[in-house]
């Protein structure tokens, strides 16, 4: 059953990319349809494919095994037959939607990827960091501070002087805590810093932004998303099909992890600067998916992994992943911030109101690709004379999209 | 003038119109007695729309710091609620943890609803449904539009079914002697009881529609030699078996077609509520009464009744006669029908309704159908000899395919209570049926039982019955079970499991199997018996897939040859029928509760009966005449009449039939005959089978007898007293109303005549034009009423329709929005104080005189007013209009102010007085404030029910009618993921989905196509809108009333209505 798991999903995978394969370059192409099973120097679920095109005898075969691997075999090749054999007969998905040239492309880019350790990092490239003024300017309010400071002392000073001068009578001078505008002014200063520092710790009650847990395997998405390049959907599928972006059962895992037992990436830190031992993690999933080396793999086997939850929403919110990845075409990464280089995964937004409401007001809808909309038909007339601002779009807003009963009911 | 539409005294007009000054005079249509009188009381009740005093409100005598609550009290509060909030809120997030599949199976995604087809089974009653599964848990259930039998329809039970299955007092594993055991210890235990037993083996069961089921039962049987099966229903249709086998010589029931009928006559058959087989008829008897608005032309059903029924309440024209009469009015019928006029019946209005029915039937030959609630047989075959007469055999009767819905014939269980009590029983297994609390003489069965050595139950709770048995082995729920069911001869409806079972419980089927010495179980047991005849693996699972199993063609509509020769006898026996003493009594079933199945189900408790508007009790149902005489109660005297009704506690009566009382509270219903009594059965039930039975009503089986073999559920020698007690009956019909200046009540319902309607098909219309002509008429009454801009609406503009014509009351809208919603429960003394948080609730209106009045239901939730004044008076926007129409309401916004549900001229807006759902962060404010049935609402188990979809609503906010935003939104989404516009199919509301009679229609009224669009504008002279004048430009139209009566039948009465009526509301103009 995983295996028809992973080729339904692989496939369904397939076809929802296939539209937009035709332009594009060799690394999009494999990411999106390789990299599941296989990297280039690295035997994954499939085998490591720098010179693939020198192992193959014959550049059409090739061709014909990637487009239709089932196919293929059926023709008895001895070699194709060979791997089959030498990879568990774990059968290899289907591409017919991949063309010749496509498969030129991809196979231009493994070819271009070079070896481990045989490139150094671009050295001395100091990293370019965006300028914070607040000390700046701190700084100079200080000094302005100080500056008005000791010219008031100086004023009063003078006053003082020229009163004396005059022979006016000396006023006692009043102590500065029994002085009347300054315990007023004192009393609406602590007021107006209080009372902001009340609501906003208040606003902020329940918020979890940069939340990042301790979890029951040093999971990185750094090297699993971001560095091996797995399509988030291949694990998060559940968020073009419904409501949550579900978590992967620890079968999805072993698709890839019965043939990948060892960490031989870069090294791996947590968040506090403990060195990560990989392979050790991948026991642990062991551990939980019943698995012994050397030994299949059996599915019943398994214990659910206790996640700890990163993102929580309140119960009175509804939010649907499918209405955004699906409907909307949204990144993952526009909520969930740059996934592909957290190790552990930490909450990237604050997931308060005002944050989504100010997204549904910036971004536009699928408001002339998608069929639904072409029920609004005055905004249609709107957008093509003009009335409406066409490289504005229709923006989520506009139809409704931050109305209280769109999240909350 | 022939509109009912009342329009409230000062209502502020710039021209006055004459039509209007003319209604003014007549107040026709009423909710209650003190609204009929416009009684004192009543016009100081409706001032408020909160009965209650508000806890701050000074006594004005004294000053502020006297005051009851004193500022003191005030800061102790704010002090205390201040540092409550802080407590609560520096409390650290709670760590939660995600877990996930360990194995995914293919085709669950989490979040996403599975739906399987499915069949609600109780006792007989079958009814094809789809449940709907969310992440493991059955939350709904909706009717299989695939069946064609109930057509996608339901009842109030089967949408309330899915909360049985998560009843907390469901048995958990079996027992012997109410010790906990395995199943093996039992299945061992009762193999050596029933090896060397001396009396033989019965199996007792309610009526088994279940083919498969049958068979097992008939292995099981034939392993113990001189066994048998004995089928007992509690409220039986043995009296129609009999019947039909002497005229059609089949012991069993016809399939009726009520769509095919012109003419109707019901002798006193509830067959829209609770009769045979309601959800099937409610469809059919809706085809006959849907107009055409350009060729209108409707069945007439003219109905006979002792008290006051749903079905009754229906007809078009409705007599009342003593229940001791029914005999003689079916042979004053058939004599009738036959040409040789009416005979024995001296009431004249009693004699004319019979002739008038008799001339329907003849003029409608072979579209006509007498059907009769009746369990006498010679009354059945009365009842069959007209049927023949009117040529009902082939047409609206159908003898080709029989109902199974029930089998139970008294004589049978009648000599098993005598076997048993003579010792010749050794084993009874018990499944479903439970005598000692539905038969009427429970001591006689109960000895019998004791003498029984082996008695094995298989009843899901700690019933009646069950308690007195051996062996308790509880069977499963039908959501948990395989299995079918037989609902008529040739349409199958499968059973399949939604979920694992919850307890150790087992199915009755494997039980019998296994000791049969069967060594299959029941699963493959079903499984082999449907592959073999529908054609393999491939052929059992598209039939579980679509549920049901139709006959390729449906059989002919054919009649069965009659045999008459017992009519004479049967006529002769009902015409020497005896009188009836001083008082008759009528039993009765309520749509919810049944004969006591739906007792301990909390939605159905909390639904009100269609016709009493009551809750949570059984009580004596009595006429207004006898009212008068036995308690001492003029209604139409308005002082009176508000000590009656203004105060929940009602007068008890004590009843006594053969020697045994029962003392009830009497509830005053106009429409029942002035000599009967009703009492519904089904309450009085043991505390075992849940919180929710515990302590409610009484149980008026008691008063059941035999009438020669068959059971009579009415007797006709009944003494009532009246008692100095009195006791709290929790009504809903005075909640709720609420008279302004602006419009009152009674202008919400329209109504009028078939026969009005043709000679004058645009009424309503004219009056709607005329009335709204000072600001712009019909058309720009819109942009013209207001000073308040009008608003684009692009895209979507959601709506509804409300047909009065198909809605019947049945309630089974009610509680689907109570199961889609998560609409609290709030138990009986919430009820009483007018807390009840129904979102939907079906007003019944009277209309016409006092002692037989018209009925009209009409379902009532938010109308989503796109000028709603609900929004204006937030003062945090926690209400406010969304661009598709809706009104929204925002539970985390809500302070809990209730303007809103003060401003709502519908009253259609409810508060969370208490912590009912057991939401709120602060656990202790439950005890003492809400009652047991609440708090086991929110026990783990039954709050599976819930759905994730709609949030919980805590203490102190607000809500209402959301039509059911979350299917909305579900709805649009699924046409966004395919890229094309919206469609009526995407999604349905629950009410509508619930609805036998697609009462309701909803969808995109800015789509031309869709459905809603099409009522509105293929109904032009019935729709109205309710309260139009106010100018809240309501979302939802109802399309009025017709009834198909002559119009002097009703007018005349009216017209003479009691003269002291009139002088109070004269006196009532002169104190304006």
């Amino acid at each position: 059953m995983p295996k028809t798991l992973l080729l339904s999903t692989l496939l369904f995978l397939g076809s929802f990319f296939a539209g937009s394969v035709a332009a594009q370059d060799g690394k999009t192409l494999f990411s999106t349809n390789c990299a599941s099973c296989h990297a280039v120097h690295k035997k994954l679920t499939g085998p490591a494919l720098a010179g693939v095109e020198d192992r193959w005898p014959d550049r059409t075969k090739l061709n014909a095994w990637i487009k239709n691997s089932a196919a293929f075999l059926k023709t008895g090749d001895a070699y194709a037959n060979n791997l089959y054999n030498e990879y568990n007969k774990t059968a290899m998905n289907l591409f017919p939607g991949l063309s010749d040239k496509d498969i030129d492309a991809i196979l231009g880019y493994i070819k271009s990827v070079p070896a481990p350790g045989s490139e150094k990092p671009a050295a001395g490239a100091a990293p370019v960091e965006e300028g914070d003024n607040t000390l700046l300017f701190g700084i100079l309010t200080l000094i302005l501070a100080v500056v008005a400071l000791i010219l008031l002392q100086v004023n009063s000073n003078l006053r003082k002087l020229s009163d004396e001068r005059i022979g006016e009578p000396e006023t006692t001078p009043i102590p500065f805590l029994r002085n009347k505008r300054n315990i007023a002014f004192i009393a609406v200063l602590l007021f107006i810093v209080g009372g902001y520092l009340t609501t906003k710790g208040a606003m902020g009650l329940g918020r979890s932004q940069d939340y990042q847990p301790e979890q029951p395997i040093f999971y990185s998405h750094k090297v699993h998303a971001g560095v091996n390049q797995i399509n988030c959907l291949y694990c998060h599928g559940g968020a073009q099909e419904g409501k949550h972006s579900n978590i992967p059962s620890v079968n999805v895992c072993m698709n890839c992890h019965q043939a990948i037992n060892e960490y031989k990436g870069e090294k791996l830190y947590t968040e506090a600067g403990v060195e990560v031992d990989g392979t050790k993690e991948i026991q642990k999933l062991y551990k939980y998916a019943g698995f012994e080396s050397g030994k299949p793999y059996d599915a019943t086997k398994s214990k659910p992994i206790e996640w700890v939850r990163i993102h929580n929403l309140p119960d009175h919110v509804y939010f649907n992943h499918s209405q955004h990845v699906k409907a909307g075409q949204v990144q993952c990464q526009t909520c969930h911030g740059e996934i592909t280089k957290m190790d552990e995964v930490k909450q990237f937004a604050d997931l308060s109101m005002g944050w989504c409401i100010n997204c549904h007001r910036e971004t536009k809808v699928q408001f002339k690709d998608n069929g639904f909309y072409s029920i609004y038909e005055k905004y249609h007339q709107d957008l093509k004379s003009g009335k409406m601002d066409s490289t504005k779009g229709v923006t989520v807003e506009a139809i409704g999209g931050t109305e209280c009963q769109k999240c909350h009911y | 003038m022939f509109l009912y539409n009342i329009t409230g005294a000062g209502v502020a007009r710039k021209q006055p119109i004459a039509i209007n000054q003319h209604i003014m005079e007549q107040k026709k249509i009423w909710q209650s007695f003190g609204e009929l009188n416009q009684s004192e009381a009543y016009n100081k009740d409706v001032k408020d729309e909160f009965k209650e005093e508000l806890p701050f409100v000074a006594d004005e005598s004294k000053s502020f710091l006297e005051a009851k609550a004193p500022r003191r009290d005030f800061l102790k509060y704010l002090g205390f609620s201040t540092a409550a909030a802080a407590a609560a809120a520096s409390c650290e997030m709670p760590v939660k943890k995600s877990i996930p599949f360990a194995n995914r199976p293919e085709d669950v995604v989490p979040g996403v609803s599975k739906y399987y087809a499915t069949t609600y089974v109780q006792d007989g009653d079958v009814v094809s449904v789809v449940a709907k599964v969310r992440d493991g848990r059955p939350i709904k259930l909706e009717g299989n539009d695939l069946s064609h039998v109930t057509e996608g329809g339901t009842s109030a039970r089967v949408q309330a079914a899915v909360l049985d299955l998560y009843d907390t007092a469901r048995l958990r594993f079996p027992t012997i002697d109410g010790k906990e055991v395995t199943f093996e210890a039992a299945d061992k235990s009762i193999a050596d009881a029933l090896t060397g037993l001396s009396g033989s083996v019965v199996v007792l069961t309610s009526t088994i529609t279940s083919p498969s089921t049958k068979e097992t039962i008939a292995q099981f049987l034939a392993k113990y030699p001189g066994s048998r099966h004995v089928t007992y229903d509690a409220v039986s249709y043995s009296g129609m078996l009999q019947a039909n086998e002497l005229t059609y010589g089949k012991k069993a029931i016809p399939s009726y077609h009520f769509d095919n009928a012109k003419a109707i006559v019901s002798l006193g058959a509830d067959f829209l509520g609770t009769w045979l087989s309601p959800v099937e008829f409610a469809k059919q008897y809706a085809k006959g009464k849907k107009i055409n608005e350009k060729n209108p032309e409707m069945s007439k059903h003219i109905h006979f009744e002792s008290v006051a029924s749903l079905t009754g309440s229906n007809a078009d024209e409705k007599y009342l006669h003593r229940p001791s009469e029914t005999a003689a009015i079916a042979a004053a019928l058939l004599s009738a029908v036959n040409g040789a006029g009416v005979t024995g019946i001296s009431n004249p209005k009693l004699k004319a309704g019979i002739e008038k029915a008799a001339k329907a039937l003849s003029e409608n030959k072979g579209a006509a159908l007498v059907v009769s609630g009746s369990n006498d047989v010679n009354v059945q075959v009365i009842v069959n000899a007209i049927n023949e007469a009117v040529g009902a055999g082939g047409k609206t009767i159908n003898w080709a395919v029989t109902s199974n819905y029930r089998a139970g014939v008294d004589a049978d269980f009648t000599k098993l209570v005598e076997d048993m009590n003579a010792g010749t029983v050794g084993a009874l297994l018990i499944s479903g049926a439970n005598p000692s609390y539905t038969w009427f003489d429970a001591d006689k069965f109960n000895a019998g039982l004791k003498k029984v050595k082996a008695s094995i139950s298989f009843n899901t709770k700690e019933d009646e019955t069950s308690v007195l048995c051996k062996y308790v082995l509880p069977d499963n729920h039908f959501l948990e079970s395989w299995g079918d069911a037989e609902a008529k001869t040739g349409y199958f409806s499968l059973i399949q499991p939604t979920i694992y079972p919850l307890f150790k419980t087992r199915q009755w089927q494997d039980s019998l199997l296994k000791w049969s010495g069967s060594s299959v179980d029941y699963l493959a047991f079903v499984k082999n018996y449907w592959s073999v005849k529908v054609g393999g693996e491939t052929g059992w699972d598209k039939a579980l897939q679509d549920g049901v199993i139709n006959p390729a063609t449906a059989p002919a509509v054919s009649g069965a040859p009659f045999n008459g020769a017992a009519v004479a006898a049967a006529v002769a026996a009902a015409t020497s029928a005896k009188k009836g003493g001083e008082l008759e009594l009528v039993l009765y079933e309520k749509v919810g509760i049944g004969a006591g199945q739906g007792a301990s189900n909390p939605w159905l408790q909390e639904l009100p009966d269609p016709v009493t508007r009551a809750t949570w009790d059984n009580y004596v149902i009595v006429s207004p005449a006898l009212a008068k005489t036995l308690l001492n109660i003029d209604l139409n005297n308005g002082g009176q009449a508000d000590a009656y009704e203004v105060n929940p506690p009602k007068p008890v009566v004590k009843v006594t039939v053969n020697g045994k009382s029962l003392e009830l509270p009497a509830l005053i219903i106009p429409g029942t005959q002035e000599n009967t009594i009703g009492i519904a059965v089904g309450y009085g039930r043991s505390e075992k089978i849940g919180k929710a039975a515990a302590g409610v009503g009484k149980n008026a089986f008691i008063f059941a007898g035999l009438s020669g073999s068959t059971v009579s559920l009415s007797n006709s020698a009944v003494k009532v007293e009246a008692t100095k007690e009195k006791y709290p009956v929790a009504l809903t019909q005075t909640h709720s109303r609420y008279d302004t200046a602006q419009g009152n009540r009674t202008e919400v319902m329209k109504e009028l005549t078939l026969s009005e309607y043709k000679a004058h098909p645009t009424e309503i219309r004219d009056e709607r034009e005329a009335e709204l002509k000072p600001y712009g008429g019909l058309e720009k009454f819109e942009g013209q009423g207001t000073i308040y801009p009008v608003y684009d609406r692009p895209g979507i503009k959601w709506g509804m329709s409300v047909d009065l014509n198909s809605c019947n009351g049945c309630g089974a809208c009610v509680v689907a929005c109570n199961a889609e919603n998560n609409v609290s429960v709030v138990g009986k003394p919430e009820v009483l104080r007018g807390h009840e948080m129904h979102w939907l609730r079906i007003d019944r209106y009277f209309s016409g005189d006092m002692d037989n009045p018209n009925v009209v239901f009409q379902p009532m939730m938010c109308q989503h007013c796109d000028n709603a004044p609900c929004e204006n008076v937030c003062p945090v926007a926690a209400t406010n209009h969304s661009s598709e129409g809706l009104n929204q309401m925002t539970y985390n916004r809500c302070i809990g102010t209730r303007y809103c549900a003060n401003n709502c001229p519908y009253k259609v807006r409810r508060f969370n007085w208490a912590d009912y759902t057991g939401a709120d962060s602060f656990p202790d404010n439950q005890e003492g404030i809400v009652n047991d049935v609440v708090l086991n609402m929110n026990d783990d188990l039954t709050r599976m029910v819930l759905n994730p979809d709609v949030t919980v609503r805590s203490r102190g906010v607000i809500e209402k009618c959301s039509f059911c935003v979350q299917r909305l939104q579900e709805g649009k989404l699924a046409a966004k993921k395919s890229s094309r516009p919206l469609e009526d199919g995407d999604l349905k509301v629950a009410c509508q989905q619930a609805c036998p009679t697609h009462a309701i229609t909803f969808g995109n009224a800015n789509n031309k196509e869709s459905a809603i669009s099409k009522v509105r504008v293929e109904n032009p002279n019935r729709q109205f809108y309710v309260l139009e004048q106010l100018h809240v430009l309501p979302g939802v139209t109802y399309l009025a009333k017709v009834r198909n009566a002559d119009e002097e039948h009703e007018g005349k009465e009216k017209h003479e209505a009691a003269p002291e009526k009139k002088e109070a509301e004269a006196k009532h103009e002169a104190a304006h």
